[in-house]
């Protein structure tokens, strides 16, 4: 992908957290880019550091971390922001949608106190103008009597009302980039359709430039222009979402492999083997080796860099390509 | 929902207020001997004319349910009856001590919630060795008793240092900060100590917490998010537990009024137990009582307001 | 509102946490293991310790200061302050044991009972444990000396009363839960007494639940009794005890003679402060919490 125009570069980034008297690796390294407008589905299973990925992003990290790389937002450096600038650049560019509404916002305050706080506090918009917008937009979200909300408390919403709350929320202030971490996941499978609707029909009515973290691929491949695959601290893959079927990592082709196919019975469900490695465990070589199923020595001893391969870019010492790989499952059978 | 739990919490107020009075007006008569001999004083040698005297003035020989009503209306009249051993009536030795009593306790309500509150919020958004130094001092301070306290007060600021003066009440504003600084001071010291390490991981648990990092995420100034977010919900666990401070300052009074010689109710309390003078001990037990009770209320009704997540929990 | 301050507790930073961890830490729990170890043998050998009869009074020898006669010096009355501080240990640590060993008895019958016959026993339970909860316990041991007349008995009856609910309501609630279990719907099922079941199986998987609640309130009533004693209501002169010390001394520090009240203050707070180490660690140990 072209790096030149993106509105959103993530090159190289490297985290460390302190925990426990002891330095962790949590990214390895991640390299992303997002032009303005388009989304970017970031997929991976828990603990892959997709969250800390977007935290990174804007600078939300704990206390005691270490970030080595570079996140640039449309040409600025955010890692070498000073606070009051990243504050505006929070406030003003980038908005973020978290995976549980029910704790992320204030349990004590009222529904209007928190959609207006960001206005108020950093636009000085007038608390009443700032009132009928987010009135407005709850109407945007599919929340109708938006009036009588903003006097509600979060503990008198459902959970799926919270999420359309918090991403209200995030477009009040007119962001060009949205930051959303597995915003359905806390919900029930019915209201994540309806809320993934209304992201995705915003998004792309205001040209928003999304970062959309998940660990459900085709819901990623559904609303996302391109995918990016993390595994252990590290992006593995990183290709268009309609090329996902000739995915070159044998991670994201496992991923694909593992999810449950509407077509019908009959086929099995590959599970991948083994456990998810967190990014402190990885050894000098791909942290897939132990769980890939064609790993060789090389895989064990060297780390693979992120290189162009088929439609996008692969970290692998042996992209795989299915059709060569069919052809050979083919060759096989009738030697046999 | 809020308003069923004041209803609630009211009605057992009165409850409370009324078994208290139960169990303070029967102390008469539980008690061993006469109860004649106990509303003149312990000590003396009972003189049978005076005893029916007594009896007759009393109604002590009424039913109980007839001498507890008469009893109890008086005392919400403002009538608590006379005092032998102090010659007095109870009103009046009340309302000559209740002054110096309460200006303690204002006092050191002062010195427990503010220095309290400001120590543990700073030692919670400050953390570092702050907030190491703050937690080992109050963990120290916890374990000193308030008579402890007032003797090391008395023998380092008045005797050693000469600031303050050790014993009495003083005389108007001035006079009563200089003379009761130090009561103040050994009464507030362990609950100071209580409610910064209470502020203190109620400040750090929201500072932690989830919401928190949306406001920070959004791009709110720093100084909006300590105020409407980490103080303004942490401040329902903190005034919650200033209050119990508070509360508990009204049984604490009686020692420091003692080890300071105060003139005030506390120390009434415990002269007239030590003479054991049944009529001034029953009214002020009854009072201390009933105000303990109802701060105690009044604090949990003011904490459910603040954070409405509590009357969940209250309620059931 | 105490679970709220409870859960509002728990939390704490990794720097504390280590705090936390060094004062829990054995090197601390060895130092508060002797102290207690130390003040409870001399509370019992106190009469073979003590160079000195506690009470014999020396008109001559008023206020000493320290010296290799009088370690600690003498009080007012020529007294040794170290034979007082070693004979006060017997009252001092005596008057709290039973006063939380008769709370926990008491409290822990009234518990289960109201745990295990349920219905209106129970309310009427919890309601008078809640009530003596609300009272503040010192003004009920003054109403009750006022009654009574003053004396360490009545110090110790009424406190005990009073921290009956500490003991009472926590145990009637894990009783609460002990009862659901199946265990005992298994042992109704063969036939075994209500009584039996309370006494022989609630009662002692409760056990380690009670002792903690008696170790950990043990240093509150040690300190209850003191200030009982120092305000004139509890233990009687000439009797030796500490918080009686504390307010003997009182006269002595505007004489400029503080040594009575500070030594005895100080035995107090270091006794107290080393109980309340050794009840935390206990806890851990027997529960698994980290109150």
């Amino acid at each position: 992908m072209t790096g030149t125009h993106a509105l959103l570069e993530v090159k190289n980034l490297h985290v460390t957290l302190t925990g426990d008297r002891r330095r962790r690796t949590v990214l390895h390294r991640v390299d992303l880019a997002i032009p303005a407008g388009a989304a970017l589905g970031l997929v991976g299973e828990s603990g892959s550091g997709k969250s800390l990925t977007a935290r990174t992003v804007l600078g939300l990290l704990p206390q005691g971390a270490r970030v080595e790389g570079e996140v640039r937002f449309d040409g600025r450096s955010l890692t070498a922001m000073a606070p009051a600038a990243l504050r505006g650049i929070r406030s003003h560019e980038i908005a973020m949608v978290f995976q549980d509404p029910r704790a992320h916002i204030n349990p004590v305050r009222t529904i209007g106190d928190f959609l207006t706080e960001g206005l108020v506090t950093t636009r000085g918009v007038r608390r009443a103008v700032a009132e009928a917008r987010a009135a407005a937009l709850l109407g945007e979200v599919g929340i109708a009597d938006g009036a009588r909300r903003l006097r509600q408390r979060p503990s008198e919403l459902s959970g799926g009302l919270l999420q359309r709350v918090m991403i209200a929320a995030a477009l009040l202030t007119e962001p060009r980039l949205l930051l959303a971490d597995e915003p359905t996941t806390a919900l029930d499978v019915t209201t994540q359709a309806e809320v993934m609707a209304i992201i995705d029909e915003t998004r792309l009515q205001r040209g928003l430039a999304m970062l959309f973290i998940t660990h459900d691929l085709a819901l990623a491949a559904a609303v996302c222009d391109r995918i990016a695959v993390m595994y252990a601290g590290s992006v593995v893959e990183e290709l268009p979402s309609g090329h996902l079927s000739d995915a070159e990592h044998p991670y994201t082709r496992a991923l694909m492999a593992s999810r449950p196919d509407l077509g019908g019975p009959g086929k099995k469900l590959t599970a991948i083997k083994g456990r998810p490695l967190s990014a402190f465990e990885t050894g000098p070589g791909c942290a897939f080796a132990p769980r890939c199923p064609d790993a060789r020595d090389t895989c064990t001893t060297q780390h693979p860099a992120l290189l162009p391969a088929g439609s996008g870019q692969a970290a692998c010492h042996f992209p795989h390509h299915p059709r060569a790989a069919a052809g050979a499952a083919e060759r096989s059978t009738s030697d046999a | 929902m809020i308003w069923r739990f004041i209803a609630r919490r009211t009605a057992m107020l009165v409850v409370t207020g009324l078994v208290a009075s139960i169990a303070v007006y029967s102390a008469l008569f539980v008690a061993p001997g006469d109860p004649a001999t106990l509303l003149i004083g312990g000590g003396k040698p009972p003189n049978p004319h005076l005893l029916a005297e007594i009896h007759r003035q009393y109604h002590l020989d009424d039913p109980f349910l007839q001498g507890y009503w008469r009893w109890l209306s008086g005392m919400l009249h403002g009538d608590a009856g006379q005092s032998l051993s102090y010659r007095d009536s109870v009103t009046h030795l009340v309302t000559g001590r209740i002054g110096n009593t309460l200006f303690l306790i204002a006092y050191a309500a002062v010195l427990i919630i503010v220095p309290g509150v400001v120590l543990g919020t700073v030692a919670a958004l400050r953390g570092g060795l702050g907030e190491t130094v703050v937690t080992a001092v109050t963990t120290a301070f916890m374990a000193v008793p308030t008579f402890v306290m007032s003797v090391l007060l008395i023998w380092w600021l008045s005797v050693q240092w000469r600031w303050f003066p050790a014993y009495g009440a003083g005389s108007g504003f001035a006079g009563r900060v200089e003379h009761l600084t130090l009561p103040a001071l050994a009464l507030a010291a362990a609950w100071t100590a209580y409610v910064a390490q209470v502020t203190r991981s109620a400040v750090r648990t929201e500072l932690v917490s989830e919401h928190v990092q949306t406001a920070r995420a959004r791009g709110i100034p720093e100084r909006v998010v300590v105020r409407k977010h980490i103080l303004r919900n942490a401040s329902g666990p903190i005034f919650s537990v200033a209050g119990v401070a508070v509360a508990g300052l009204i049984a604490g009074c009686a020692v420091v009024e003692q080890a300071f010689g105060i003139n005030g109710i506390g120390a009434l309390l415990i002269q007239s137990a030590a003479k054991q003078d049944l009529a001034v001990v029953q009214a002020l037990a009854l009072i201390t009582v009933v105000v303990f009770v109802a701060i105690n209320t009044l604090v949990d009704v003011v904490t459910v307001a603040l954070d409405h997540r509590v009357s969940l929990e209250g309620t059931s | 509102m105490s679970t709220y301050q409870i859960a509002a507790l728990g939390r704490g930073s990794t720097r504390l946490g280590r705090l936390r961890g060094l004062i829990r830490g054995r090197c601390v729990l060895i130092v508060a293991g002797s102290v207690v170890a130390v003040t409870v043998l001399t509370a019992v050998f106190a009469p073979l310790i003590a160079p000195y009869d506690p009470n014999a009074v020396d008109p001559t020898a008023v206020y000493q200061p320290s010296s290799s006669a009088h370690w600690l010096g003498t009080d007012d009355a020529g007294r040794d302050i170290l034979s007082r501080l070693l004979y006060g240990a017997r009252s001092s640590l005596l008057a709290p044991a039973l006063v939380t060993l008769t709370a926990g008895l008491v409290g822990t019958a009234l518990a289960v009972s109201a745990a295990w016959l349920g219905g209106w026993y129970d309310r009427l339970v919890s309601a008078l444990l809640d009530i003596v909860f609300g009272f503040p316990g010192l003004i009920l041991a003054v109403v009750v000396a006022a009654m009574f007349g003053a004396g360490l008995t009545v110090a110790v009856v009424t406190l005990s009363v009073a921290y009956l609910p500490f003991i009472g309501r926590v145990v009637r609630s894990a009783a609460l839960r002990e009862r659901q279990l199946p265990y005992v719907s298994a042992l109704r099922m063969l036939g075994v007494s209500g009584r039996r079941i309370c006494l022989r199986h609630l009662t002692p998987n409760l056990l380690p639940l009670v002792l903690v609640q008696i170790a950990t309130s043990y240093g509150y009533a040690l300190l209850d009794v003191a200030a009982f004693s120092f305000i004139g209501l509890g233990v009687q002169p000439p009797t030796a005890e500490w918080g009686l010390m504390v307010a003997n001394g009182s006269t002595g520090i505007l004489a400029g003679r503080p040594e009575q009240s500070l030594y005895a203050g100080v035995v107090i707070v270091v006794f107290v402060i080393a109980c309340n180490l050794l009840g935390g660690s206990l806890s851990q140990r027997l529960l698994g919490d980290n109150r």
